[in-house]
């Protein structure tokens, strides 16, 4: 198991190479002036001049790779040109309600998914069968930013002055305050405090902060305010997870092993869960892991749908007023995410599996 | 005389039975037989079916242009921008003129841009899907004919496509290339290609080492030949389930980039663009939101049944119990 781990783990290495240099170049591509789009139109000649010596881009291409990486390397990703502040801070501001978006779309899609499809495939062709792979269908239809938006007119519009109502945008309620831990617990942490974008990213995980600080008046704001996203955000992973442990559990039902295990006269229950489920849970965590991608993918829409403002949708800001800086900072960050959780999901096909890793 | 008429009989033959015609057994035509007993595929083709005749009806069914706006057109006067629809089957006064959807922002029919919206998600979708195969399909052959660096090549560039989330790499390219409705379909096409280029692979390793190949390699048959005529077929089957699936897979992403401003540019009628001009208005127009949040959900629908149910027949590995469905 370690030899497969360290070699899964080496060759993610290359790959990680390949993003930080096909970021690096796409950041470079974007057409347009960087310096008219980020200073202004009227900005003159001069001041273009000082703007492109100040952020190295009149080094050649090579050279600001080189330079690049070995920013990187010391933790140091640059700061935004448009807002002229570290990207570090930036992230630690806004990766955690992507991160806490993100963590509650899948928790969802996993805790509503699996049990849906291990129901539908126990009671095949039922009515709870058909309803759900109807809905299954129909969820993996619908565009994400469509469903936001109906689920904004329907809790937000039609049910508005009733206790289901549900805020259609923000991650608090205007006069929610969420005050950082450190705060709460008097512990003297100020900007110019060593590790403070370190405290920072933690404290913005409003939900977490709020649990354990026990302020928790701001913690069920929070989720309200998370439910419609993570709603909107986890309904295309759900559909699919359900869908693939339905099939999984059929095939794995009709095998040999399972109507050997009836047969020994075990209950139900037993059967399924430790035998059949567990074979049947492969093929769902690799899915499970492929949603990733479209998770963060679809937190951009979803972010843009519902005004938060986490990674996505400062990402789109980002491409859209070139500014590069912030373009290869985010991207690499999420990218980098993304491939450690991609190799996560494999080690753990692999500890599942035996004959993964004796291949 | 006698003797030579006897010898004249015609020898003893059995009288000729009945020889049954048994019908010949095509294999698509199996499995189109199949393929329509299928609940879902059937649902999915008649909803197909149905968008596919209204695109291609579009400018019978309605009288309005899709991109002209009605301020100040004959019988408009009066008429508000972002007009509720008006049916005069459904008690829409008759002197206001009829709009099964309504207005947009700009005072256009949106009916009429919803059924110009399907053409262009149709064609996106196609060409999409088109380009995606085709090249996935020559990489995936490549490599898994050739073995070696070239396949060690050809699926670390996959691989490297598949390291980033994919709407994410899209959005990027479409910006790199310009907003429009043709670069975020290569966009598009690009970010596709591993998925297909998979598929073929995987199909030429599994038949790459059979006996009729390699009878046909000793025969002499050039590489090319041995591929196009006995290996690529093979991978026809999974290609199909998996292009059906793409293009709504292609539709959808195609009208996230447009909702975010990247893809078809104003005045083009598009299904996302529509949804993204017009988000602000879900509490005062919501019209505006759900008829073309709809055309895109039901359209996708559509060919994910049909994909699913293409799936179910052609998948040969199938022995699932869930056939039935």
């Amino acid at each position: 198991m370690l030899q497969f781990t360290l070699r899964r783990f080496l060759l993610a290495l290359p790959v990680l190479f390949a993003v930080i240099f096909i970021t690096f170049v796409l950041a470079r591509v974007i057409p347009g002036d960087p310096c008219r789009a980020i200073l202004g139109e009227k900005a003159t000649q001069a001041v273009c001049e000082q703007f492109i010596r100040d952020f190295g881009l009149d080094e050649p291409i090579p050279v600001q790779f080189a330079l690049y990486l070995g920013q990187i390397l010391r933790g140091d990703l640059g700061d935004s040109i448009r807002f002229g502040r570290p990207i570090t801070l930036m992230l630690a501001e806004r990766l955690p309600l992507t991160t806490e978006l993100g963590i509650s779309a899948m928790i969802l899609a996993i805790l509503m998914g699996i049990p849906a499809g291990i129901l539908s495939a126990l009671r095949r062709n039922s009515a709870i069968d058909v309803t759900t792979m109807i809905g299954a269908n129909v969820g993996v239809s619908m565009p994400i930013f469509f469903l936001g938006l109906l689920l904004i007119y329907f809790f937000a519009v039609i049910l508005r002055d009733t206790p289901f109502a549900l805020p259609p945008s923000g991650r608090l309620s205007p006069g929610v305050s969420p005050t950082p831990f450190y705060d709460v617990w008097e512990w003297g942490i100020t900007r110019e405090s060593p590790n403070f974008t370190f405290y920072k990213y933690i404290a913005s995980h409003y939900m977490f902060n709020a649990l354990i600080t026990g302020n928790f008046a701001t913690l069920w704001d929070a989720i309200k305010h998370m439910i419609l996203p993570a709603v909107a955000l986890s309904t295309i992973p759900l559909s699919i997870i359900a869908r693939m442990t339905r099939s999984s559990m059929l095939e794995v039902l009709d095998k040999e092993y399972v109507r050997t295990a009836y047969a020994k006269g075990l209950e139900n229950r037993t059967v399924i869960i430790r035998h059949a489920f567990r074979s049947a849970l492969l093929p769902v965590v690799t899915i499970t892991g492929l949603q990733l991608g479209g998770v963060l993918g679809g937190a951009v829409l979803t972010e843009t749908i519902f005004g938060l403002s986490g990674v996505g949708l400062s990402l789109y800001e980002a491409i859209t007023s070139r500014d590069f800086p912030v373009i290869q900072g985010f991207t690499l960050v999420i990218t980098v995410i993304y491939v450690f959780f991609n190799l996560v999901v494999d080690l753990s096909y692999a500890y599942l599996d035996p004959r993964v890793r004796l291949n | 005389m006698q003797f030579m008429e006897a010898q004249s009989d015609p020898p003893y033959r059995p009288a000729p039975t009945q020889i049954e015609e048994t019908p010949v057994e095509v294999p698509w035509r199996t499995t189109l037989r199949r393929l329509f007993r299928q609940r879902s595929a059937v649902v999915g083709m008649i909803i197909l079916g149905i968008i596919i005749s209204l695109a291609i009806l579009a400018p019978v069914l309605t009288e309005y242009e899709p991109t002209t706006s009605l301020i100040g057109a004959e019988g408009h006067e009066g008429i508000a921008r972002r007009a509720k629809p008006c049916i005069h089957l459904l008690g829409c006064p008759e002197d206001q003129p009829q709009h099964l959807m309504g207005l947009d922002g700009n005072s256009r029919d949106v009916f009429s841009r919803i059924l110009h919206g399907a053409r262009t998600s149709l064609m996106v979708g196609i060409l999409v899907v088109s380009l995606s195969v085709t090249i996935g399909t020559v990489l995936g052959a490549l490599a898994g004919y050739m073995g070696g660096w070239v396949d060690n090549l050809i699926m670390r560039l996959m691989d490297m496509l598949l390291a980033f989330p994919s709407l994410l790499l899209a959005i990027a390219i479409t910006f790199v290339l310009g907003s429009g409705l043709f670069n975020a379909m290569l966009a598009i096409s690009l970010v596709s290609i591993p998925s297909y280029a998979r598929v073929v692979r995987a199909s030429v390793l599994a038949t790459r080492s059979l006996d009729y190949v390699e009878a046909a390699h000793s025969l002499g048959a050039s590489h090319w030949r041995i591929l196009f005529y006995q290996i690529l077929p093979n991978a026809i089957t999974p290609l199909i389930v998996q292009a059906t699936l793409g293009i709504g897979v292609a539709i959808i992403d195609a009208a996230a980039l447009s909702f975010l401003g990247l893809g078809a540019q104003e005045p083009t009628p598009e299904w996302g663009t529509m949804l993204g001009r017009e988000r602000g208005q879900i509490f005062s127009a919501p019209h505006l939101v759900l008829f073309p949040g709809f055309a895109i959900a039901i359209t996708v629908l559509a060919f994910n049944l049909l994909g699913d149910g293409l799936r179910d027949v052609l998948d040969p590995r199938l022995n699932r119990s869930d056939r039935s469905k």
